[in-house]
């Protein structure tokens, strides 16, 4: 066997045969999928709940259609009980009480959530203004119709799964290249390596291979799990340039790993280390929320983090269904933080802790 | 038979301390030699430049006719190192190690089932690193050390932390592969593992050589006195100093130890008083030289 495919073996055990290192690149960043996807799944907000005291005449006689049709936008319950009515719309347990005494129909509401007040005096009002266009006998000179158009807007998982899975790949990469780096160093097998006619290409080399398998892997597992009906996931005709950016993006977050190597005394340290930068990193990065309502330092922030275009270039082609353009920046971007902390890694290499 | 090892005035200093100070030797082919000293006398940052893992701050290094330092893959090749303590892959397979370290030298990896056996670990070949024993992990590296049979192996401290049967069980191991004609040099602070192995013996101190030659000769060059012992309270005092060719007398109450250069009439002597009960002779050994060289006792 070579040197190379036995070293890239040796690589891959120690990884896969690591419950520690598997969790926390594969399973942990699944568990936050599992939350965003499924908590999150069903986006659209709560129908306003409003109570009916008594009898409401501009409701109750409505036609068996429309009343479906208000059954969409407002949540409508029954009650004889005004006191007990009044008081939860106080509490805030319900958007807007509705009560009608002749012509006046009077809908009680609270400021707690304008938003919703707002909705259930809108959709009152309309109704109100409709009996009264039939009351008059004329036929109404406005009509409104609705048009259905395609939905475009990102649903939760479109949103979520590049983001997660760009975060996965970077925790996976940095900490394979720190922890390879710091453990082999402490266990003197770097030493012993060099002792060895094999050349530190060979090694880097095994150790870059590794991390690409292990990132495609983790690719393959999130979209096949997104995917799945339970989630939904819908992937654009571009999806495949996600190979290339998964790639760019192992380079560059190994770089980082290495960085953090250099450094890193123990094991221990190395993995408090890698956590203390790329954690944050995917907050500020919009791996885990959008930044598009986040102020304007922290999109300032998030365009010098490599996880940012990693996560930008994934969405672009594997949800918005961008084509190779659109990642030619961040894959130049991941590359060119990649060189620069390489070079800055080599320089700081240490084959032994004296 | 030419010198594989030359080593000519060799120097390391890490800030204040002079590690290695000026340290001199040869070793030749097929020889088995040991640097022997206390921790901290300099052993392991010797071997260390002799195998081309420092750069010395002076003095030369030439091994199988090469120099050994800056690092030299065609003379890599053709050593075997064990290094302190034993550096392996983690979560391999006594096997994978060996097929690992192999690969690293180009050598096929059904050598390693052979290598296995040579260590006598072939029922562990399964078996991840992290459960081994002590002397089960020393043989592994052993047999990754060997596993592309290099003329020259070094080993540091390849005993350290094993029981004394494990060690017997290794040294058994070291001196088949020192009979096979490879050339051997290990450290270690145990004196009588250098007895039992060396052809020769470096003993180191403070980064200095102190004395170097066969363990035996060493020892009787030091024309040491024998030191008989024998149960205390067994011989009346005043026989004690008629005793032949008594050069020292120590009791602590428990065994009466006589120091002597003619042991022969010394111990006819006690079988005439029946005082044998609790006999014990020790000749010198090369602790006895460490103290008589630095005025220390030897501590590993």
């Amino acid at each position: 066997m070579t040197a190379l495919r036995t070293l890239s073996r040796a690589m891959f055990y120690g990884f896969v045969r690591d419950r520690t290192a598997v969790f926390f690149t594969i399973l942990f960043p699944l568990m936050f999928l599992f939350l965003f996807g499924g908590i999150f799944k069903d986006q659209s907000a709560p129908r306003p709940k409003v109570a009916e005291i008594g009898q409401v005449q501009l409701l109750d006689a409505m036609p068996a259609a429309a009343r479906q049709q208000l059954a969409k936008a407002l949540d409508l319950t029954q009650t004889a009980d005004r006191a007990s009515a009044l008081e939860r719309v106080r509490k805030g347990d319900l958007a807007g009480a509705v009560e009608q005494q002749g012509g006046l129909v009077t809908i009680h509401y609270s400021v707690g959530d304008q938003v919703k007040a707002a909705t259930v005096q809108g959709v009152l009002q309309a109704l109100v203004q409709q009996a009264n266009v039939a009351a008059t006998g004329a036929p109404p000179r406005f009509r409104l119709a609705g048009q259905q158009v395609e939905d475009q807007s990102l649903k939760t998982i479109q949103f979520v799964t590049p983001g997660l899975l760009g975060w996965a790949i970077a925790t996976g990469a940095t900490f394979g290249a720190a922890l390879t780096l710091v453990t082999w160093r402490q266990k003197k097998i770097l030493r012993r390596l060099r002792l060895a006619p094999v050349r530190t290409a060979t090694v880097v080399g095994a150790r870059v291979g590794v991390s690409m398998a292990v990132a495609l892997i983790q690719t393959a597992i999130f979209i096949g799990i997104a995917r799945t009906p339970y989630f939904g996931l819908q992937l654009s005709a571009w999806w495949w340039l996600s190979v290339p950016l998964v790639l760019a993006g192992t380079l560059a977050f190994l770089s980082i790993g290495l960085l953090v190597g250099a450094f890193a005394k123990t094991p221990e340290s190395a993995s408090a280390a890698v956590n203390l930068i790329v954690l944050p990193m995917g907050f500020l990065s919009g791996a885990f929320f959008p930044l598009d309502n986040a102020p304007g330092w922290l999109q300032a922030v998030s365009k010098v983090l490599p996880l940012r275009y990693l996560v930008d270039g994934m969405k672009n082609v594997m949800v918005r269904g961008d084509g190779p353009a659109s990642i030619m920046a961040p894959i130049g971007l991941l590359l060119a933080f990649a060189l620069l902390l390489s070079l800055l890694a080599t320089r700081l290499f240490r084959w032994d802790d004296v | 038979m030419g010198n594989i090892i030359q080593i000519t005035d060799l120097r390391k200093r890490y800030g204040e301390v002079a590690a290695v100070d000026g340290v001199t030797f040869a070793v030749a082919e097929g020889e088995f030699f040991g640097i022997l000293g206390p921790n901290g006398a300099g052993k392991t940052t010797t071997l260390e430049m002799v195998e081309g893992l420092r750069e010395p701050d002076s003095g030369e290094v030439w091994v199988l006719g090469q120099r050994a330092w800056p690092r030299n893959p065609r003379l890599l090749s053709r050593i075997g190192v064990q290094l302190q303590g034993s550096a392996f892959f983690e979560r391999l397979t006594a096997r994978e190690q060996i097929e690992t370290f192999g690969a690293l030298y180009g050598v096929d990896s059904h050598r390693s089932d052979l290598m296995l056996e040579t260590v006598g670990l072939t029922d562990k070949a399964g078996t991840r690193v992290e459960q081994l024993s002590g002397g089960q992990a020393q043989r592994l590296s052993l047999a990754c050390a060997l596993v592309h049979d290099p003329e020259v192996v070094f080993l540091d401290e390849p005993t350290s932390g094993l029981d004394p049967q494990a060690r017997r069980n290794l040294w058994d191991l070291l001196r088949d592969i020192n009979r096979q004609g490879r050339t051997v040099v290990l450290t270690t602070h145990y004196m009588d593992e250098a007895e039992a192995l060396c052809d020769r013996v470096a003993i180191m101190d403070n980064g200095r050589i102190i004395e170097m030659g066969p363990p035996v000769a060493l020892v009787r060059g030091l024309d040491a006195p024998v030191r008989v012992s024998i149960s205390s309270g067994r011989l009346d005092p005043a026989l004690t100093a008629a005793l032949p060719g008594v050069d020292s007398v120590e009791d602590d109450g428990v065994s009466l130890v006589l120091s002597t250069r003619t042991p022969d009439a010394l111990l006819a002597a006690l079988v005439e008083h029946g005082a044998l009960d609790g006999l014990q002779v020790r000749g010198a050994t090369l602790e006895d030289l460490f103290l008589a060289r630095t005025g220390r006792e030897y501590r590993a």
